[in-house]
Parts: structure tokens; C-alpha cells; sequence
């Protein structure tokens, strides 16, 4: 018979982690619940839905971060002012994750913790340089997300460890985003190609920027090939600039969603596209 | 374990397995068969149901996430007068503009509208609906159901927000209209702010 813990602060949800390591972390169980009834059944389960104070949102004005509490639900996201002011690649991101039932329940703690390839707010936590924050008995660390995610749905995260928030730096004003999503359908569907940028313009001319891509490779990706290669270009040379250097820096598969060529092509674009959209 | 809930307004306990989906609870455990099963899969909204006040697949949700939470089903969308029951005004329109045929899709769809009927067409972060929601308050703010929307906004804002309940037979354009009719018998007063008769 499955135990049932639910822990009501996040200290008693780590103590439950560290003792209980065959439980089941679950929060909105948008991914954990698909077909339950087809699977066996649990040892025990650790609930965080609604873990107090877990889905808080607010600002480290010292830090310059926002702070996402990992229950925050993609709903919870998407409407909070401080992401749409600050992250809006994130809240956009949030508004494309399934559908409004997907939404009520998904949390971003859970789309970091599965950490699949085709992860919708992945790319955007990479071109944000957001960093996690880890919570275990053993204390709090914190962890550039760009070293979270080790490879095809492995993770940096320790056995008793939960994520307990999501740090985004805030943009500068003059850091423009860009996010893309590229699936079959606007809702309820998996990515075929996932692209999100921060774009740091100065005189008309590119001084940095972030690309990250999701769905192009076994783990969301930087690519340094494509941000080096934009640097002091004006938009318009940029987008050339970042579209031939995709080809380079991927290598996406093909699989039931879509063509490796598909893929590829797609990402050129949206490469040109977060650029040329600058002016 | 025994969950204690509050099922369509009404204190309920049943004794089951925590992993078990609520989908299975009400339909299996409680004999509120109105919630239908489509995929098991998150996919096509079938088994929508208010979890808190928001809309959410009930074969995603683990029974042991209940306890102690509010559950709304489609069979605590109607109200009773004198022993009578009175359809919700989604309801209503479904069945007068012909939005349902085989009714799988059904019973999700009137959920879903209904609540986005008592919180209004906002779409989500669009700023009609603003505040960070958490699960109990949403439907506290008594939006209007059109929320000052035109005729063409609120049809993209009803395509928008019903998109998680995928319909294999009426393409969608009845039920869209229905949800419009529905909405605005609210605006207009005739089933009172919730869509219930008053
Ligand atoms: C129909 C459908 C459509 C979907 N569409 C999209 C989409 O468009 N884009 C997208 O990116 N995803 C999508 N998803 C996947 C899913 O909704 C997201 O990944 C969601 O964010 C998962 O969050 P959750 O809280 O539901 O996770 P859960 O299912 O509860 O958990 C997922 C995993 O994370 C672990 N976990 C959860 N919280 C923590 C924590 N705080 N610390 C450590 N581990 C934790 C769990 O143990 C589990 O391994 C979809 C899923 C469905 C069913
Ligand atoms: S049966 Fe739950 S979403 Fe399809
Ligand atoms: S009426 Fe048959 S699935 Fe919608």
C-alpha cells in the first residue's frame, strides 16, 4: 500500500526526501500521473502540491532575482506582474505549456526536475542565466541552471535534494527577449523546435546575447557557436551571422514529431529571427 | 487513506488508495459517472473537473492530493429549486446550439466553461484576470463573463481557453458558440453573475 506524506513547510519536505529516498516527489503531476493507472503503484508518495509558501513569487532587489517558488503553477507564472515585467520570455513560455488544465496543475519545479529535452521554459531559464535553488537536510545551494541539466533526462540534483526556487536575474532595459515555440498545434502540443534569447543592443550593434534551443539535442542547449558569432553586428548581419552558425552547433535527431532536416531548418530561422526582429 | 473532501459543495470521505486517480475515485469509488475518460493521458480534457476552484484533469491527479480540497464535477454544475434541477447556463446552450453530439467531450467542456464563465473570458495573463492566483481565491473576483471583450476577441479568448478539450465530432464552432451564448445570458443578468439561475 502506497504511503501518503504530505509535508506542510519545506523543511518537513526535505526531512521527508531524506528519509523516505523510494518515494515519489510529486507536485502537479502533469508528467508523474500520465497513465498511473497502467503502472505500478508507488512506495509511498511525497505531495508538495500546495506546499506552503512553495509557490511564492517575488523580488530580491539586493540580488537583482526573481524568485520563483518551484510549486508555482504555470498559471501562477503567466499572470504574475513580476514575470511578465521582468521574465516576460518566461511568462510567454508559460502561456504555450499544454493547455489551461495543464497550466492549473504544472509547475515549474516539475518541468526543471523532469528536465525532458523538450522542456518548454528550459531554453528560456538557460538564455536568462537563471540559476536553482537546491534544498536538502544537509542546507541550501545554489546552481547556475546551465550545470543542472548533465545530460538526456539526468540531472545535478542529489538524491534527498528538492528545487525549492528558480533565480532569474532581471533583465537590463536594454536587454531585449526573444521565445519561440514551434510545435504542431498552439496548444497541448510537444515542441518540434524551442528557441529563447537575451539580446544585449548597444549603439545599434549586438554587445552580447544568450541563444539557447530546446528539442534540438538530448538536453536544452546553449550555443556559444551562435553568440559568438553575432557580436558587434548590426541586426541584420547578425540574423545572417547566427543562422549560418546553427548548422555547426546542432545536430537534432529525427523522431515521431518531426525531421532531423525539419529540425534544422527551423532552427536557422528562428536563429535569423530573434536578430532581425531587433529592428 | 481516507480522503475527506468537499465534493460539489458537500463534505464526502471515501477510503482509497493515495496513487489512485481521482477520475477513478469519482467515477469508481463515489458513482459520479458524469466525469468521462478519454486518454488517461492529460491530452483531451474529457475528465475536467475544479480541483480549488480551478480547472484540472482528474486522471493527473493523485487521490491523496484531495484530501482536505474542494472537487467540483460536472454533476455540481446545476442547482435544485423545489426538488428541481436547473441546468447551468452552459448547459443549457450546449444542449440548445448543438454542442455536443456523442457527449464524451461534454461534461469537460461544461466544466471548463463554467468556470470561465464565473471568472471571465480573460485570457490568462492578458491582465483581465491579474493577481496570483492560488487555487482557492480565483473565481473570487467577479469579472463579467465577456470582460468588456468584443464579439471577435471573445470567441479567440473561448478557443483559447477550451483548447485542452479536444472534441472528436462537433469541430468545435457550436461549442465555441454555445460558451458565447452562455456568456452572454450571464452579461445580461438572466442567470445571475454565476451562470446559475438565481
Ligand atoms: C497534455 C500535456 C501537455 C504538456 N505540455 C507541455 C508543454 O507544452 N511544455 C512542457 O514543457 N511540458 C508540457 N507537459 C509536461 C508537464 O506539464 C510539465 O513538465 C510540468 O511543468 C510538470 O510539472 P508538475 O508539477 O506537474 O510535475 P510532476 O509530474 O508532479 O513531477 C515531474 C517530475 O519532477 C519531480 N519534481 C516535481 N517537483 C519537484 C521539486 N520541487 N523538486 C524535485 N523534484 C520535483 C517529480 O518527482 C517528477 O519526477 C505536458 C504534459 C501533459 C500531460
Ligand atoms: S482523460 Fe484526462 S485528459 Fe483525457
Ligand atoms: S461530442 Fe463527441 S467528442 Fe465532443
Amino acid at each position: 500500500m502506497t504511503a501518503y506524506l504530505r509535508p506542510r513547510s519545506l523543511a518537513e519536505a526535505v526531512a521527508a526526501r531524506a528519509a523516505e529516498p523510494g518515494y515519489l516527489v510529486l507536485a502537479g503531476g502533469t508528467d508523474l500521473m500520465v497513465n498511473a493507472n497502467h503502472r505500478p503503484a508507488p512506495a509511498g508518495l511525497i505531495d508538495l502540491w500546495r506546499l506552503p509558501g512553495a509557490g511564492e513569487i517575488s523580488l530580491d532587489a539586493e540580488r537583482g532575482q526573481l524568485a520563483i517558488g518551484a510549486g508555482a503553477t504555470w498559471l501562477q507564472v503567466q499572470r504574475h506582474p513580476l514575470v511578465v515585467r521582468h521574465a516576460a520570455i518566461l511568462a510567454a513560455a508559460a502561456r504555450e505549456i499544454g493547455a489551461l488544465q495543464i497550466q492549473a496543475r504544472g509547475t515549474i519545479g516539475g518541468n526543471v526536475a523532469n528536465s525532458s529535452p523538450v522542456g518548454d521554459s528550459l531554453p528560456v531559464l538557460l538564455a536568462l542565466e537563471a540559476e536553482l535553488e537546491l534544498c536538502s537536510v544537509r542546507g541550501t545551494r545554489r546552481l547556475p541552471y546551465r550545470e543542472f541539466c548533465t545530460g538526456y533526462r539526468t540531472t545535478a540534483l542529489g538524491a534527498d535534494e528538492l528545487v525549492s526556487a528558480v533565480l532569474v536575474p532581471v533583465a537590463a532595459p536594454a536587454v531585449r527577449l526573444f521565445w519561440r515555440k514551434v510545435g504542431t498545434r498552439r496548444a497541448q502540443s510537444i515542441s518540434k523546435v524551442m528557441a529563447a534569447a537575451a539580446i544585449h543592443l548597444e549603439d545599434g550593434v549586438v554587445r552580447r546575447a544568450t541563444v539557447a534551443f530546446g528539442a534540438v539535442a538530448d538536453r536544452p542547449v546553449r550555443l556559444a557557436g551562435v553568440e559568438a558569432a553575432v557580436v558587434g553586428l548590426a541586426p541584420a548581419q547578425a540574423a545572417e551571422a547566427a543562422r549560418a552558425a546553427v548548422a555547426g552547433a546542432i545536430a537534432p535527431i529525427s523522431d515521431v514529431r518531426s525531421t532531423s532536416d525539419y529540425r534544422l531548418q527551423v532552427a536557422e530561422n528562428l536563429a535569423a529571427r530573434m536578430f532581425s526582429e531587433l529592428s | 487513506m481516507k480522503v475527506t473532501l468537499t465534493l460539489n459543495g458537500q463534505e464526502a470521505a471515501v477510503e482509497v488508495p493515495p496513487w489512485r486517480r481521482l477520475l477513478d475515485v469519482l467515477r469508481d469509488d463515489l458513482s459520479l459517472t458524469g466525469t468521462k475518460e478519454g486518454c488517461g493521458e492529460g491530452e483531451c480534457g474529457a475528465c475536467t473537473v475544479l480541483l480549488d476552484g480551478e480547472p484540472v484533469n482528474s486522471c493527473l491527479v493523485a487521490a491523496g492530493q484531495c484530501d482536505g480540497r474542494a472537487v467540483t464535477t460536472v454533476e455540481g454544475l446545476a442547482t435544485h429549486r423545489r426538488g428541481e434541477e436547473i441546468l447551468h447556463a452552459v448547459q443549457r446552450q450546449l444542449v440548445a446550439c448543438g454542442g455536443a453530439q456523442c457527449g464524451i467531450c461534454t461534461p469537460g467542456i461544461a466544466v471548463c466553461a463554467a468556470h470561465l464563465l464565473e471568472r471571465g473570458l480573460g485570457a490568462p495573463g492578458d491582465g483581465a484576470n491579474d493577481g496570483a492566483s492560488d487555487g482557492a481565491g480565483v473565481g473570487a473576483q467577479a469579472a463579467l463573463p465577456l470582460a468588456g471583450k468584443s464579439e471577435a476577441e471573445a470567441r479567440a479568448a473561448v478557443r483559447e481557453l477550451l483548447a485542452g478539450n479536444i472534441c472528436r465530432c462537433t469541430g468545435y464552432q457550436l461549442v465555441v458558440e454555445a460558451v458565447l451564448a452562455a456568456a452572454r445570458e450571464v452579461a445580461d443578468g438572466d442567470a445571475g453573475a454565476t451562470g446559475r439561475p438565481s
